[in-house]
């Protein structure tokens, strides 16, 4: 054993630095299905507590939902449990291409390759179809994921101010040197809820020659008319590139992720993405909830219809109420504090009220920009949200904060 | 503040700061260590100083901390400028 004194002793000084600074994480212990409605200890220890869930990534209501759970299990009896190896010796069943044809007719792509994680296929993409004769040029917000990948990959490295179609202009010619430009976004930003402009962002990749890589984790299953994601929203399906994605949000919940696009950037991924090739694929339980859920959602678009209700009542209310939040049309709603320990305040006692959601602060967010962010689910009834708005009236008014604007809350946060 | 100087600051203020954004930037500001500008946009400063300043900075000395205000910004381009004027 070398774990000497020292060692823990440095460690522990790190860890104690990160309380030190309210940066400390702590996780919820969750005693139920993911649902609307769940059940929480916390902190450990404390008596179970039934709350609303308002800051799940279950968009579609489908993370428990019976026929899901009924397809796993069906799956887990005719595939087995795990599959002890990488996709390339001997962890490919013929589920795992099923799902990736069903995910690239969905997406409308050419072809599709599952990851065990988004965040895996973002860390793989980049190394696999790049290298120091090419340029990424990303929106500045984009997820931490996409910032490892491109860090792992020898192409020049850049970025473009947030949705900032002149600025990403004035990159793209100044990069036109580069063998290949690609142009790197998210659909839906996950911290503020606003959409890319990927029509304006196509229309410069065509007239610049750049390919676009489009991480749609929080739009796939319910942005657009039938859900595909942010590039039916904005009327370019089948002009991506490649897009990025997660089965472990909308799409059931529970993990794996994907690269799709372009038959020939999708195959570069099968031979070189290191995620993929070392490292085992979905498990087929996995892959059979994830078959019914796109079953689920291309038969009908219910859920994704009553996710876009919630979501404007749930910004009407909000309003309403004297909130200061993100403008957008997407089921991610961020109530705006600025403050760091007022989000982690308030987040504690909307706890109290019976309402969990969580404080985001420096650096999730910029610092100076802390906030609650909600997250609207199909699984969400009308009295779900009216039950939370009375705790977010509850606990603003504690705080202050209602019918505050920005300046106002700014100057009350010292800022 | 020499034309340099200029320069760099006028390039920091409108490539990193976003509408709205007030900081000031003086010469001692810092940027890197100070979340102005990130390890990936510091790729369009090199650039954009090799480009503008007729020099080559080898990656060896383009380190965040070489890049964290204005003065050392300046600093290094001084240090890599040839002989030939500066294309302002």
């Amino acid at each position: 054993m070398a774990f000497i004194t020292a060692f823990r002793n440095r460690y522990q000084a790190e860890i104690d630095g990160i309380k030190a600074a309210g940066l400390f994480k702590e996780e919820r212990y969750i005693h139920s299905p993911q649902w609307s409605e769940i059940e929480v200890e916390f902190p450990a220890g404390s008596k179970i507590k039934k709350c609303i869930n308002i800051c799940a990534n279950n968009y579609l209501g489908l993370s428990s939902h019976p026929e899901v759970i009924a397809a796993a299990h069906a799956g887990l009896d005719s595939r087995g449990y795990g599959m002890s190896s990488v996709r390339f010796i001997c962890g490919t069943q013929d589920i795992h291409r099923e799902l990736e044809n069903r995910l690239t007719e969905f997406l409308g792509t050419e072809d599709t390759l599952l990851f065990p994680s988004c965040m895996d296929a973002n860390a793989g993409f980049f190394e696999a179809c790049l290298n120091e004769q090419d340029v990424m040029i990303a929106d500045r917000l984009v997820h931490a994921s996409i910032v490892d990948g491109m860090r792992l990959c020898k192409a020049m490295q850049d970025t473009f101010k947030h949705s900032d179609m002149g600025h990403l202009q004035e990159k793209l010619q100044e990069h036109m040197d580069k063998r290949s430009r690609m142009i790197i976004t998210d659909g839906v930003f996950s911290m503020d809820g606003d959409m890319a402009k990927l029509d304006e962002i196509v229309e410069l990749a065509e007239k610049y020659d750049a390919m676009v890589f489009l991480d749609d984790s929080h739009a796939s299953g319910f942005i657009g008319r039938t859900g595909r994601g942010t590039h039916e929203h904005c009327g370019v399906l089948g002009k991506i590139d490649v897009i990025t994605t997660t089965l472990g949000k909308a799409l059931g919940g529970a993990s794996g992720g994907c690269v799709s696009g372009r038959r020939e950037l999708v195959e570069m991924c099968r031979q070189r993405a290191r995620p993929f090739l070392f490292s085992n694929s979905v498990a087929p339980v996995i892959v059979a909830g994830a078959l019914k859920v796109l079953e689920l959602i291309t038969a009908t678009t219910e859920r994704r219809d009553k996710l876009e209700w919630n979501a404007q009542y749930w910004r009407g209310l909000l309003k309403d109420a004297g909130f200061d939040i993100k403008e957008g049309e997407s089921p991610i709603v961020p109530v705006m504090l600025y403050d760091a320990k007022l989000a982690q305040d308030f987040a504690r006692d909307l706890f109290a009220e019976g309402v969990y959601a969580i404080g985001f602060f420096f650096p999730v967010v910029p610092k100076g920009q802390a906030r609650i962010r909600t997250q609207l689910s199909a699984a969400h009834e009308k009295h779900h949200l009216d039950f939370a708005i009375e705790a977010f009236k509850k606990v603003g008014e504690k705080h202050g904060v209602l019918g505050l604007g920005k300046k106002e809350l700014l100057a009350r946060a010292g800022a | 503040m020499d034309e340099i100087t200029k320069l760099v600051r006028d390039y920091v203020i409108r490539e990193y700061l976003e509408e709205g954004d007030e900081r000031e930037i003086t010469e001692t500001t810092p940027l890197i260590s100070g979340g102005i500008v990130d390890s990936f946009s510091m790729v369009s400063l090199k650039r954009f100083l090799e480009k503008k300043c007729n020099i080559q900075i080898s990656d060896a000395c383009a380190t965040p901390d070489a890049f964290d205000t204005v003065q050392k910004i300046v600093g290094l381009v001084h240090k890599f400028q040839k002989a030939q004027p500066v294309a302002v």
